[in-house]
């Protein structure tokens, strides 16, 4: 006889072996992904283009900001750009512009910079609060003369997760937004290993594993699909993390 | 219950202890197992993302080296809780966010069509008399006694009842939509008074998990309800629209 008891428990189970096998449903996880497309046109919708995210004053910055994913690149050649105290480090921008650059750190230390003071917010729940300096991403691209045809920006970074290197993308929207800054410090001083030295990308409307660190090129393409797992970013290609982290 | 109540079924000289009345419309009724299956997926998606950073904090900001209210260690929410059953934020995130929007589509139409066809105003708004101190102490006591309505009485909300859906449809639904909203960055840059209202955006997702707590209170208390009111016709009255009225209780 089947008590109470076992009854709940098996029924319970059957409902989280169905919920899992719908879980690994091409089908139904195309379903369940669908949902990013709408979540992305809704919030652009009721988005002004340039809507600023809040900032804050020095009072409401994190005591710590933490860092998460890579806190340290793990490769020789970043040990001897970290040895050389990023001397030699350039920001190369290629793909669809008229004018490919190779700006040296130094030089991107010194153009104009936007300071902001903004709330990092993590895919996995937590916030915190930093201030950021940096040069907006639209006057690079300006520099570079984005073609016409250019829809995405991916930033390739120095991490490597296993034999993967990590790399984001983003689009012009996001791209030309002015807080998307390509940041050199946080909280007046030059940007630390964990957070990203010596540049890594703020695009304040998004979630953190957008905000690309370690950041070696900066590519404007037309269509993502070509590159990497064709996803647009590494945790997009590797666990299915949404493209759109807007939420 | 009712949405609308029919008497006896016509033509029948139906005896007083089997008389079926129309009790809930197609659109609550509909509504009633879209949210049933939506809003367990919601729970269970929700907890395992919180598993993800299983802290909660007060303010704008909130991370490991803040003071956290609510502070689990490790992977506190066990596979039978969540969604999937084995660690995955990606794609609990999946389901949470595809299936809020089943959540708030349902909200807006069931409400809409509420307030046009008058369930909310007729069956939902507690009247006048209902709202009396000496009323719903007396319903209290009734239901600490597991005497529940009969007879016509049966066919209408009592007052803790109204209360509850009222305050689950109108205040907790929208908030937990409200809060969520909160924690998403774009959302704060179109909306930037969601973070005021919610005192931060680490606050809105402390307020998002406590009013989560409490949807899974009234669920609760919901099924002991059914099952102490009589499962079977509690629940074919949920999928039919038919009830099965209990007869009247003899006078005391």
């Amino acid at each position: 006889m089947i008590t109470r008891r076992r009854f709940i428990a098996v029924g319970a189970t059957g409902v989280l072996a169905g919920c899992d096998r719908l879980n690994n449903s091409q089908a139904f996880r195309g379903m369940l992904r669908s949902a990013e497309g709408l979540t992305m046109r809704a919030q652009r919708l009721v988005s002004p283009r340039d809507a600023l995210a809040r900032e804050y004053s020095e009072a409401d910055l994190s005591p710590i900001f933490r860092s998460n994913g890579t806190s340290m690149p793990g490769t020789d050649a970043y040990a001897k750009h970290l040895a050389e105290d990023f001397a030699n480090w350039r920001v190369v921008v290629d793909g669809l512009v008229a004018r490919p650059l190779s700006i040296p750190i130094q030089t991107l230390r010194s153009m104009p910079h936007r300071v902001q003071i903004t709330r990092h917010d993590c895919v996995e729940g937590w916030s915190a609060i930093g201030k950021w300096h940096g040069v907006p991403l639209s006057n690079v691209l300006d520099a570079a003369r984005l073609s016409p045809r250019a829809r995405y920006i991916v930033f390739h970074c120095a991490d490597r997760f296993g034999d993967k290197p990590y790399y984001e993308s983003i689009d012009l929207i996001d791209a030309l937004h002015p807080q998307t800054i390509l940041a050199v410090g946080l909280n007046d001083h030059l940007l630390p290993v964990p957070n990203g030295a010596p540049v890594r990308l703020r695009v304040e409307r998004q979630l953190g594993y957008k905000h690309a660190k370690y950041i070696e090129r900066i590519q404007a393409v037309e269509s993502l699909a070509p590159v990497y797992g064709g996803k647009g970013g590494y945790w997009e290609d590797t666990t299915d993390y949404e493209w759109y982290a807007g939420i | 219950m009712n949405d609308v109540s029919v008497t006896d079924r016509p033509g029948a000289k139906a005896p007083a202890h089997r008389r079926i009345a129309y009790r809930h419309r197609l659109p609550t009724r509909i509504w009633h197992w879209i949210n049933a299956i939506t809003v367990i997926v919601m729970l269970m998606s929700g907890l395992m993302i919180l598993n993800a950073h299983p802290r909660l904090y007060w303010g704008a900001y909130g991370a490991n080296f803040d003071h956290a209210w609510l502070a689990f260690h490790g992977r506190p929410f066990p596979g039978w809780a969540t969604i999937p059953s084995t660690y995955n934020l990606a794609a609990a995130r999946r389901w949470h966010l595809a299936f809020a929007w089943v959540l708030v589509a349902g909200l807006v139409l069931f409400l809409a069509v509420s307030l046009w066809n008058r369930h909310v105003q007729r069956d939902l708004a507690p009247t006048a008399d209902q709202l009396k101190p000496d009323h719903i102490w007396q319903d209290i006591r009734a239901h600490a006694r597991l005497r529940f309505p009969t007879g016509e009485a049966a066919l209408k909300y009592n007052i803790l009842q109204k209360l509850s859906y009222v305050a689950t449809i109108f205040l907790l639904i929208p908030l937990m939509i409200l809060t969520g909203l909160t924690m998403s960055p774009a959302i704060d840059a179109a909306w930037p008074w969601l973070l005021d209202l919610f005192g931060g955006r680490q606050s809105a997702r402390s307020i998002h998990f406590l009013t989560a707590a409490a949807i899974l209170l009234f669920i609760i208390v919901h099924l002991v309800m059914v099952v102490l009111a009589g499962p079977i016709n509690e629940i074919t009255s949920m999928i039919t629209g038919r009830f099965r009225v209990p007869p009247e209780r003899a006078r005391e």
